[in-house]
């Protein structure tokens, strides 16, 4: 039996060997369902969505040729650019008292809390991970016209008549967002400032440093990366909320969010809402490069 | 012990500020199960007295029923996909010096932190233009896009955390690949896995935006408390449905974190004993 090796199986078993030499290929077949499931879920319809947005309603199909129509329409009509502005707003407003109030928290947590840190922190991230709407509904129960507010209120004679301001408002809407999303800002603020050496604080005090100012040169600056990114993890996904503002927020608390819902429901102009989405994530895009910015920047002035 | 003694000083303002801030965090969903058990169609002070009525009331919708049974479905199918998705790309992230890592797990996380909304319609958009119809697959499928960084996050630490050396162990006194898998890799990244499965149900469980843009005729929970907030005489039944909810999440998320912290400890334990 003289075996000739025929071409096949010789390239076959190159192919195996270099499969079993290259890391990279191994690494990336295993985790190839998951690269599938990506690119369908996440890559596939971002590019759907760009595509879409260039086309025209028309009855009910589309005509696809390409044309930035939409955008101008985006750009041009004042409800758009109304809505975005008010959006950004809403979710600045939200973001900027959530990091105000947790941060004591988190600095509570991070130097006051010696025993039992985990069950601390656990405390204040397991409302997190409980339903949102039922989070952002429990707030209506509260500031409902006739809610848990109004009605104590009523009861106990400190007031006449319900307070209309407090539901379907900007104001309702901010409170739930900085509610709802307390835990966002939590944990990356404890993470920051428990990293802080804690010689320092020591060694400002020993310089002559009082409390106020210690915090003010030693803990507010080295806490900065913390801070940008709990403004990061919280200002992005608020931008596009669709229940706080549909449950809270009446016509006045409507944002960019329950716009594009509209084009994809009731209105049934899909092209303009994919359009509307593509604008919104070039914002929140453009948005995200600033933070990287700043964290980069904070970073290099602590180094 | 002169290190930080003037830091460790209690400070009464900041634990007072601790204490209501754990109030108010907690306090709002409260609301919900003290008025599932007013004996009022109305939710307002002053209470009316205790009942069970709305809890009886929904035992005997059938809607309620085929939604449960559709969340508890959606919701099983993605915590073990997602998990075992999460685990090939754990695996594989840690094991393999692979280019472009950082790459792919900062795409995976992208739906931590762009609104649901656009993820919603793009999907949408893509299952409308496949011309696949809207049923629990597309919901599921909606489910997995958002179940997977959480799967990925809690597992990636697991992994990362293994030491090698076991598996290089195993295979020397013979095992093969498989068996390695089982007898040592496996148990060892177990509280990472069954962390992940707990936590992607409930984030199933609970999700609301994409099963809002996915959903057919058939939906789940949180889709049918949507559509019974329109009408002021459900209100009731969903603060009765919301209080299951909200109990059912709490209690799955504190397993969750608990055998998290369980395999953080025993790592803890571990490596104190080898320093020893």
């Amino acid at each position: 039996m003289v075996s000739v090796p025929d071409a096949a199986p010789v390239r076959r078993n190159r192919l195996t060997a270099w499969f079993r030499r290259s890391e990279a290929a191994q690494g990336y077949a295993l985790m190839s369902p998951t690269l599938v499931v990506l690119v369908v879920g996440i890559a596939v319809p971002l590019l759907i969505l760009i595509a879409m947005s260039m086309w025209t309603r028309d009855g009910f199909g589309f005509d696809m040729t390409p044309t930035f129509a939409n955008y101008e329409r985006a750009a041009t009509e004042p409800i758009f650019g109304t809505l975005l502005t008010r959006s950004f707003f809403v979710s600045g407003l939200a973001t900027f008292f959530t990091v105000l109030l947790c941060y004591p928290m988190a600095y509570y947590v991070a130097f006051h809390v010696h025993r039992n840190k985990m069950l601390w922190i656990v405390l204040m991230t397991l409302p997190f991970w409980t339903s949102y709407l039922l989070r952002v509904f429990a707030w209506r129960v509260i500031l409902g016209y006739e809610g848990v507010i109004n009605s104590a209120f009523l009861t106990a004679g400190w007031i006449e008549a319900p307070l209309e301001f407090l539901l379907y408002s900007q104001t309702a809407v901010i409170i739930t967002l900085a509610h709802a999303w307390a835990a966002f800002a939590i944990l990356p603020l404890y993470v920051s400032l428990e990293k802080i050496d804690k010689s320092l604080l020591e060694a400002a005090t020993d310089l002559g440093d009082g409390p106020f100012t210690r915090f003010m040169r030693i803990t507010l600056p080295l806490s900065m990366p913390g801070v940008i990114s709990a403004c990061f993890l919280i200002f992005i996904p608020t931008t596009g909320d669709y229940i706080t503002p549909a449950l809270l927020g009446g016509p006045d608390g409507v944002m960019i969010g329950n716009l594009i819902q509209l084009q994809f429901g009731p209105v049934n102009n899909w092209p303009m809402g994919s359009a509307l989405s593509i604008v919104l994530m070039a914002w929140i895009a453009a948005l995200a490069l600033v933070f990287l910015f700043l964290t980069r920047k904070a970073k290099d002035q602590l180094a | 012990m002169r290190e930080g003694t003037y830091i460790k000083q209690p400070n009464r303002a900041l634990q007072v500020y601790a204490i209501v801030f754990l109030i108010v965090l907690y306090l709002p969903v409260l609301f919900i199960p003290l008025f599932s058990f007013n004996d009022s169609i109305y939710v307002r002070f002053p209470m009316q007295g205790l009942t069970f009525h709305w809890y009886a009331d929904l035992w005997t919708r059938d809607t309620v029923w085929a939604a449960l049974k559709n969340s508890l479905t959606v919701g099983l199918w993605v915590s073990v996909i997602s998990t075992c998705l999460g685990v090939v790309a754990a695996r594989a992230i840690t094991r393999y010096q692979m280019p472009g890592q950082n790459a792919i797990v900062t795409f995976a996380m992208l739906p931590l932190i762009v609104p649901g909304v656009i993820f919603g319609v793009a999907l949408l958009v893509l299952v409308s233009r496949l011309g696949i119809p809207l049923s629990l697959y597309t919901v599921g499928f909606g489910h997995l896009i958002i179940c997977l960084p959480f799967a990925i996050a809690t597992l990636l630490p697991r992994f990362e955390g293994f030491d090698r050396s076991m598996e290089e162990a195993s295979a020397d006194l013979g095992e093969n690949g498989w068996w390695t898998f089982w007898r040592v890799t496996f148990p060892m990244v177990a509280p990472g896995i069954v962390a992940s499965l707990l936590l992607t149900f409930t984030i199933s469980f609970d999700e609301f935006i994409m099963t809002f843009f996915l959903s057919g005729t058939d939906t789940t929970l949180p889709i049918y408390i949507w559509t019974q907030l329109r009408f002021p005489r459900e209100f009731p039944a969903v603060l009765a449905l919301s209080t299951i909810i909200l109990a059912l999440s709490f209690v799955m998320v504190f397993v969750a974190l608990w055998i998290g912290r369980l395999g953080a400890v025993r790592d803890q334990v571990k490596a104190t004993n080898e320093g020893a």
